[in-house]
């Protein structure tokens, strides 16, 4: 069963083939045996899952219910759940049991799917590898020795292994695509405000979005459905008609146009990565979708730009961790300014410190001009290169990160470096519009990933077109030998 | 642009977080690094580039000035790390 696809699991739980009781059993048995040697979920909910299967099975058995009603997934453990530890992988709310939902987590029990548990990722969801978080760095399933990618890393590694059919992730720079590329998922950032940051415990708040994480590109659709929509609790929301992300899927891509940025295929991309993208970019042609050469000029401004515009917003919302309302708060504190400066101290963790402290700097009296503001003008020339490229194209593709899933601490010590995964994801969240990655091939036998980016609110457009590559290729299938 | 580790005593005192004495001169070099990464942006001539704070240029939306939560003081306060009588309890700042 943990093999299957989120439609075939709602099939089978339609068909009476199984029951969300036995579903859920099976998934909490694979989480129970693979689990120590992923380290995939911080938090597993055993009993709320059953006793939320078991109401699935009954109400499934009176009548008209959702299609996913009973289908297990796993949340992110930045999603505010009622009642559960929510730690965002950080010593600063290891103690935090939230007191009420995400919208994002009220929209998938309100489908009636059933939470197995919380997943591991990069503290605050700063970092591309997963090692930043306090409860240790996950490993993936793909090849044990390396980084799963971050900072979704959790939840890809146990979609990866058959540990939960699929998982809500998040996506500040790449945070959903570059695991999802590094563990062989469909992952897509959608839309900025097109999803809910209600109770998504914030890193970046003009960048941050929510997005599924499956085996497939109808599976996203599928979850998309589900955690899409206005929501009058997120100031950010955009009131906006979700579309039926299903009904497009078998749409033909003939005549299509698709953007190969020259930027996206230069200095920094593996030679092996770049024939492979090159090779599935290939695939659309035979489709009959028309590749051009097109340019994205300020891409290589992406990374700079974000690593003041991320860093900053980080700055202003973390510091609401002062250990006074919720979260750790140092012992014995002196006086108050002792409480704040060593509550945050132990409560963070190196790379969390370093972000708020080039935040600080970067909105600091003197230097706001020079930084956040020339930032903020950057970003825009970034969003009109996107909306330039898009009078001529339907979507652009390109690789979703440099090189496939490096060894675990190789990169973690060189924070440049690491920033550098994400140079082609970066500029998405900048621009605001929404992308995702799907399998793309193996390069030394592990998966590497495509990104299909389209215009705002056009997540049907790269659902649809990853769709159509999934009918042509067999990559998405395949999975982690050690966990099959 | 590098920082020195008495700007960085400075910005740690804005952002509230301790350094301890011996990590200074490190945490300088990598904000240095990071900041010499961004410096960047600086070739860029942007003088005619209004800034972007929200990718849709949308502004706040405003909501009527009405009570829409209900009070659940004492619920938020069981995750207070000190609280009593419904106030949370700081070291003492005035004697």
């Amino acid at each position: 069963m943990h093999t299957l696809s989120l439609r075939e699991l709602a099939d089978g739980l339609a068909k009476a083939r199984f029951s969300s009781e036995e579903l859920t059993r099976h998934f909490l048995a694979r989480i129970a045996a693979h689990n120590p040697a992923l380290n995939a979920y911080i938090t597993v909910l055993e009993e709320q899952a059953l006793a939320g299967a078991r109401a699935a099975d009954k109400q499934r058995s009176s009548g008209d219910v959702h299609p996913l009603t009973g289908v297990p997934f796993a949340h992110k453990d930045i999603f505010c759940t009622e009642g559960v530890r929510t730690s965002c992988g950080s010593k600063m709310l290891d103690n935090f049991i939230a007191p009420y939902n995400a919208t994002v987590v009220e929209k998938m029990a309100a489908a009636g799917m059933i939470n197995l548990g919380k997943t591991n990722m990069d503290e605050f969801a700063m970092g591309s590898s997963n090692e930043t978080s306090f409860y240790g760095p996950v490993r993936n399933p793909w090849d044990t020795n390396c980084v799963p990618g971050g900072s979704s890393g959790g939840s890809a590694a146990a979609v990866a292994a058959g540990l939960a059919p699929a998982a809500t992730g998040t996506d500040t720079g790449g945070s959903i695509r570059q695991p999802s590329a590094l563990c062989n998922l469909t992952g897509l950032k959608p839309t900025y405000g097109r999803v809910s940051r209600y109770g998504m415990i914030a890193f970046a708040s003009s960048l941050d979005q929510a997005g599924p994480m499956a085996r497939t590109a109808e599976d996203a659709a599928l979850m998309l459905q589900v955690m899409a929509g206005f929501d009058e609790k997120d100031s950010t929301s955009i009131d906006c008609t979700v579309p039926d992300y299903s009904a497009s899927l078998n749409n033909s891509l003939k005549g299509k146009v698709i953007g190969v940025p020259s930027e996206f295929f230069a200095e920094g991309l593996s030679d092996a990565v770049a024939s492979r993208t090159r090779a599935a970019l290939s695939e659309y042609e035979k489709m009959g979708a028309v590749l051009k050469d097109i340019s994205l000029p300020h891409s290589h401004l992406s990374i700079p730009c974000y690593y003041v515009i991320a860093p900053a917003e980080a700055s202003t919302n973390l510091s609401r961790y002062d250990g006074v309302r919720y979260g750790h708060r140092c012992d014995n504190p002196l006086d108050l300014a002792d409480l704040y400066t060593r509550t945050r101290e132990e409560g963070f963790g190196d790379e969390v410190k370093r972000r708020i402290l080039v935040g600080t700097y970067a909105l600091s009296a003197g230097f706001y001009d020079a930084y956040y503001r020339k930032a903020q003008r950057i970003r825009r020339l970034i969003k009109n290169d996107f909306t330039e490229a898009f009078k001529s194209v339907d979507i652009i593709a390109g690789p979703t990160s440099p090189s496939p899933a490096f060894a675990l601490g190789e990169k973690v010590d060189d924070p440049l470096t690491m920033y550098l995964e994400d140079m082609y994801t970066i500029a998405v969240n900048l621009a605001g519009v929404p992308a995702l990655s799907i399998p793309a091939g193996m390069v030394d036998n592990k998966p590497i990933g495509l990104q299909l980016i389209g215009r705002d609110f056009a997540e049907a457009d790269i659902l649809n077109a990853a769709h159509q590559f999934q009918l042509q290729t067999d990559w998405h299938k395949q999975f982690a030998p050690a966990f099959a | 642009m590098a920082v020195s580790p008495s700007d960085i005593e400075k910005i740690a005192h804005l952002a509230r977080i301790r350094i301890a004495p011996d990590q200074i001169d490190a945490v300088a070099d990598r904000i240095s690094d990071i900041l010499a990464m961004v410096d960047q942006m600086q070739a860029v001539d942007t003088d005619n580039v209004s800034p972007m704070a929200n990718p849709h240029d949308a502004v706040q939306r405003l909501r009527k000035d009405e009570v829409s939560e209900l009070n659940q003081r004492d619920r938020f306060q069981t995750l207070a790390p000190r609280a009593e009588d419904g106030l949370y309890l700081v070291p003492k700042v005035i004697e």
